[in-house]
């Protein structure tokens, strides 16, 4: 049935497409959510089309019948007026039944997509017309989003990069997403749907670009002041140009280490694109679990010790399951802050109104106006 | 060493630093706050007011009062909400390309913040809460609330949260972390300043205020209903008022124990909501949000009851289908209970547990489909006298709509996956608590208004806010829609796409023309009073109302019914004038009253100070404040002197002149 609905959906997106020419189009920004490089983003928009226009059929009608009614039976030229008209069995039954069809419509379409475009799912096609095999090989991809930039380890390349996202065109990929510290949402919209990037949980995604294409992602969840920033390019890429982005990356040199992570780490905003021609093998399983640090006990080894006090198993990752449950960890960095209480009087600090420094020779960056310098200061 | 750890104990982290001794902008506003309220301060002390302003106003139990003076204070918010989005509006419109705009992220921040904040809890809430407490005890033939008392004390712990957000503006400064608060970010780790601390406060305090008047209208309505008055016979307003109780009831507490638990972790070192050591921030989006769902129904419901109100008076006809509409707005109450998750799609829940909360916010949409069209149907073969509340109604159901359609597009889980957070979203719930709240709050204002103080307000600047809000709305809101199908997200103070910098220009424009409409009501609240003598409501129904609370003079008298009436149909009022009702003119008793108290001001102002004292970590000044705010509850408790009664005569003399001002009206 749901085949049926995107097989409707393709004319639709036919519409669609010959509408664009809306000159609400001004200007170079392409509609990344109606007119998507991904399979994954197309199958969402197609939902979206599908849904409005079957809202439509009721909301049409109602606003139609609220400017009839309203101009009809005006005060004084009111036609066949009935003070007693309250109640109407008939009428009731359809105006419960109708919205109830509809949203029964749109319910089965929504159990159905949701478990078929679930970000855990491992694609089942590259676009339409095209399947892939049911264990077939995607490329793995890891995500570590920051604050206030995002870093992508290619693990199967040995690579990594800040900021710039490549992918081959036609390939699935496999996305293991986490965070250092925010919940962002690693978001590329013409790619597919986002889904939220947390300290110590593993986020999958998978997603396939179908077009050589140059776009962006960003993070959807505020996280603080760097968020306007927190931007990477996403680029799509033929594979045999994939080939040739990934050596030149890896002649470029520069390798990232536990010890450049934890530098890069740092809160930092307006980052420009780094690249890494070498990776530390592991890196991105010690930043889920939070040991990047030497000296630091990873997740893991907590989690087993209080598993083997308390007697419990710890649930696996599998498609649909959402995530584990029951994490505990060391704090990455500086240990935790000073809670209100326990602060003494000195380490109280100042609760500042505005930080703009008393002496102007004080504030951070160049004075002279336009002094590219300033660039990178909140 | 010593004389700063003295310093540092006496004023916490409060220092110089702490005043905006470096912002000009900051400074003057803060000097015109000082000089505008030292001069309100000194024409009320020079006209005598304040023993009028405290014996009538501030420590009154009255319903009417405390209505009224709910509704000024969402006023006044809503002027500061409103400033924080037009700052807002100016900024997104500018910031394009290099073009950082005039406010960095750290203040950018501060403000969207502020207005979420202040919108939802000291506009939104206080003007729902401010007409329930006006309009319900009248409809239902009732003298006042089940308990007068919480109800003051309500009303000035909310001002108490209001006056800790205001004064964050000057003093420190208030969240960077959006309206709800969001762990991890808002812990100590991410948020060590003042900032959510004041945030948690100033919101825990006020929403002790909201739980209380919560329960007071549950017990209202279930033990204070006119003889007669089953609750099948009450007017659809009352059904929707104790529907939206109930559910405040059920979720406050949610919210209070987020708060109090992230409180722990800020000040006790508790980890409930960090990264690490077994917290897990998860929760705290699951506890907030199981509050803040079901939050919108008891901002929407009243609104709903308001229009049903205005469809039957205004069209002439009994509400079309009120045993349906009862049901539908029971329905709601339920099921805005079970669809939490919404708000987190994203958050790999997996996609069974997606497509339940999906599907279950999809149904809502049924019943709330059936109340539009019931309303719809009031209006068909009806005599539609388009007086501003009827414009409202019908400015609602073109708008909602749109707004509710986006909403169950959103239910969808892999539709949210591209849209959440977007710039869509922002225009889903502002589409929907504008079109939805805040225009059925203005019907209602405007409804009862001449109840409230004897006059009309003035109906060419009424029509004035009208377009102001409705073209305002929909020349602000509508067209962002689009860019956010562009992939636009929301909380960005600037932007890389310059393409997109026209449809941001039109939102700026829109904004101000919202701008006319809110000037427009204050000015059809003063235009009003000043052409009062014209617009004079002499009858007590000068709309042709149909339930109890037109039956009483406008204003209506302390005690509002000199008899409880007894009531035998719904629409009351309509079937007493139907059969013919002649008002009594003997037999008039003593009619017992609560009295008036202090308690409410008092324990709220304590609680303002202890709130403060936290906030800067002036721990003695909160040991203080929290042992005086228990002892005076506690004392309070053994004042007996509680009520009083209205003499027999008073009574006489009153129902009297108002039977003479009715002779009057009718020669």
């Amino acid at each position: 049935m749901l085949s049926k609905l995107f097989l409707g959906a393709r004319r639709v997106r036919a519409v669609v497409a010959a509408t664009a020419l809306l000159p609400l189009l001004a200007g170079c920004q392409r509609m990344v959510v109606m007119m998507p490089d991904g399979d994954v983003a197309g199958q969402q928009r197609d939902l979206i089309l599908i849904a409005t226009l079957l809202m439509l059929v009721i909301i049409v009608p109602v606003m139609v019948a609220t400017v009839v009614f309203a101009w009809r039976y005006r005060a004084g030229r009111s036609a066949n007026y009935d003070p007693t008209f309250d109640h109407s069995t008939g009428w009731e039954l359809v105006i419960w039944s109708v919205p109830l069809l509809i949203i029964t419509v749109i319910g089965a379409i929504t159990w159905s997509s949701t478990h078929l475009l679930d970000p855990f799912r491992p694609l089942d096609r590259i676009k339409s017309g095209q399947p892939l095999a049911p264990n077939a090989k995607h490329m793995d991809v890891q995500v570590v989003a920051m604050d206030w930039k995002w870093l992508f380890i290619y693990p199967e390349q040995g690579i990594a990069t800040v900021n710039e996202l490549a992918l081959p065109v036609d390939v699935p990929v496999r996305f293991h997403i986490t965070s250092t510290s925010q919940f962002a949402t690693f978001y590329a919209p013409t790619l597919a749907g986002m889904i939220y990037a947390m300290p110590g949980m593993r986020s999958m995604l998978h997603a396939v670009i179908n077009k050589p294409t140059t776009s962006f992602g960003f993070s959807g969840n505020y996280t603080g002041q760097g968020h306007s920033d927190n931007r990477f390019a996403l680029h799509g890429l033929e594979p045999a140009k994939f080939d040739q982005w990934v050596a030149r990356v890896k002649a470029n040199g520069g390798a990232l280490t536990g010890a450049d992570y934890l530098r890069l780490e740092k809160p930092s905003e307006k980052v420009p694109v780094q690249r890494y021609a070498a990776v530390q093998p592991g890196l991105f399983d010690r930043v889920v679990q939070r040991c990047v640090e030497p000296g630091k006990p990873c997740m893991a080894e907590l989690m087993r010790g209080d598993m083997a006090r308390a007697g419990g198993h710890p649930p696996e990752m599998r498609p649909g399951a959402g995530m584990p449950m029951g994490r505990n960890s060391m704090p990455v960095g500086e240990s935790t802050p000073v809670p209100a209480l326990q602060k003494a009087p000195e380490e109280k600090g100042s609760g500042p109104n505005v930080t703009k420094p008393d002496t102007p020779a004080d504030a951070p960056g160049q004075r002279n106006p336009g002094d590219p310098q300033n660039r990178g200061i909140s | 060493m010593t004389d700063s750890s003295i310093w540092k104990t006496i004023f916490g982290r409060l220092t110089w630093e702490s005043f905006p001794v470096h912002e000009p902008i900051l400074l003057g506003t803060f000097a015109v706050v000082v000089v505008l309220g030292a001069a309100l301060v000194g024409a009320i002390t020079k006209y005598r007011l304040w023993g009028y302003l405290w014996t009538e106003w501030f420590t009154s139990v009255d319903h009417k009062k405390i209505g009224i003076m709910y509704i000024i204070l969402g006023i006044v918010m809503l002027l500061r909400g409103f400033a924080d989005a037009l700052m807002m509006r100016a900024q997104q419109a500018i910031a394009f390309g290099g073009n950082e705009g005039y406010l960095n992220a750290h203040h950018y921040d501060q403000i969207f913040t502020a207005h979420g904040t202040i919108m939802i809890f000291f506009v939104a809430i206080p003007l729902v809460v401010g007409i329930i407490n006006f309009v319900l005890p009248l409809q239902l033939g009732a003298r006042d609330v089940a308990f007068p008392f919480l109800n003051n004390l309500s009303f000035w712990l909310t001002v108490s949260g209001a006056v800790l957000t205001m004064v964050s503006l000057f003093v420190g400064e208030f969240a960077r972390t959006g309206w709800l608060g969001y762990a991890p970010l808002s812990g100590l780790a991410y948020s060590p300043d003042t900032g959510v601390d004041y945030y948690l406060w100033s919101l825990s305090i006020a929403g002790i205020g909201t739980t209380l008047s919560a329960v007071n209208m549950v017990a209202t309505v279930l033990k204070m209903r006119a003889p007669g008055m089953t609750m099948m016979k009450m007017p659809v307003f009352a059904w929707t008022a104790f529907c939206s109780n109930a559910l405040a009831v059920a979720i406050f507490p949610a919210l209070t124990v987020a708060f109090a638990l992230l409180l722990l972790d800020r000040y006790v070192g508790t980890q409930f909501f960090t990264n690490d050591l077994g917290g897990n921030a998860m929760q705290y989006w699951n506890l907030v949000w199981i509050w803040g769902h079901p939050e919108v129904y008891v901002l929407i419901l009243p609104a709903f009851g308001i229009y049903s109100e205005v469809a039957s008076t205004f069209c002439g006809k009994r509400l079309f289908g009120y045993t349906s509409m009862v049901y539908a707005t029971v329905v709601i109450l339920i099921l805005s209970y079970l669809v939490w998750l919404h708000h987190f799609f994203t958050m790999g829940s997996g996609a069974s547990v997606n497509s339940f909360f999906g599907i279950a916010t999809m149904v809502i949409a049924i019943p709330t489909g059936a109340k539009i069209f019931n309303w719809l149907f009031t209006m068909y073969r009806g005599n539609i006298r388009f007086e501003l509340p009827m414009m409202w109604l019908v400015a609602f159901i073109l708008t909602f709509v749109i707004g509710g359609m986006t909403g169950v597009l959103l239910a969808i889980p892999p539709a949210d996956f591209v849209l959440h957070n977007s710039l869509f979203l922002v225009v889903h719930f502002h589409n929907t608590i504008i079109g939805g709240v805040v225009f059925g709050l203005f019907a209602g204002m405007v409804y009862w208004f001449p109840k409230a103080f004897g006059f009309k307000l003035d109906p060419w600047w009424g029509k004035v806010a009208f377009w102001g809000w409705v073209a305002g709305y929909w020349i602000a809101w509508m067209p962002l829609y689009i860019p956010g199908l562009f992939g636009v997200t929301r909380r960005v103070n600037h932007f890389y796409d310059t393409s997109l910098q026209p449809w941001f220009i039109v939102a700026a424009i829109g904004a101000l023309i919202i701008l006319v409409g809110i000037l427009g009501f204050v000015m059809s609240i003063l235009v009003g009073w000043l052409k009062r003598d014209q617009l004079r409501d002499v009858t007590g129904d000068p709309w042709g109302g149909r339930t109890l609370e037109w039956s009483t003079s406008s204003p209506p008298p302390a005690y509002n019914f000199a008899f409880t009436p007894v009531v035998h149909d719904l629409d009351a009022w309509y079937d007493m004038k139907d059969r013919g009702y002649r008002r009594p003119a003997q037999g008039y008793r003593p009619i017992h009253m609560p009295r008036n108290t202090g308690a409410g001001v008092i324990l709220s102002g304590i609680a303002t100070v202890l709130g403060f004292a936290m906030v800067w970590y002036m721990w003695w000044l909160a040991a203080i404040a929290g042992a005086a705010l228990l002892a005076y509850a506690i004392a309070h408790t053994f004042n007996y002197d509680r009520d009083y009664y209205i003499p027999a005569e008073e009574v006489a003399r009153t129902e009297a002149a108002r039977d003479r001002q009715l002779a009057l009206a009718e020669a």
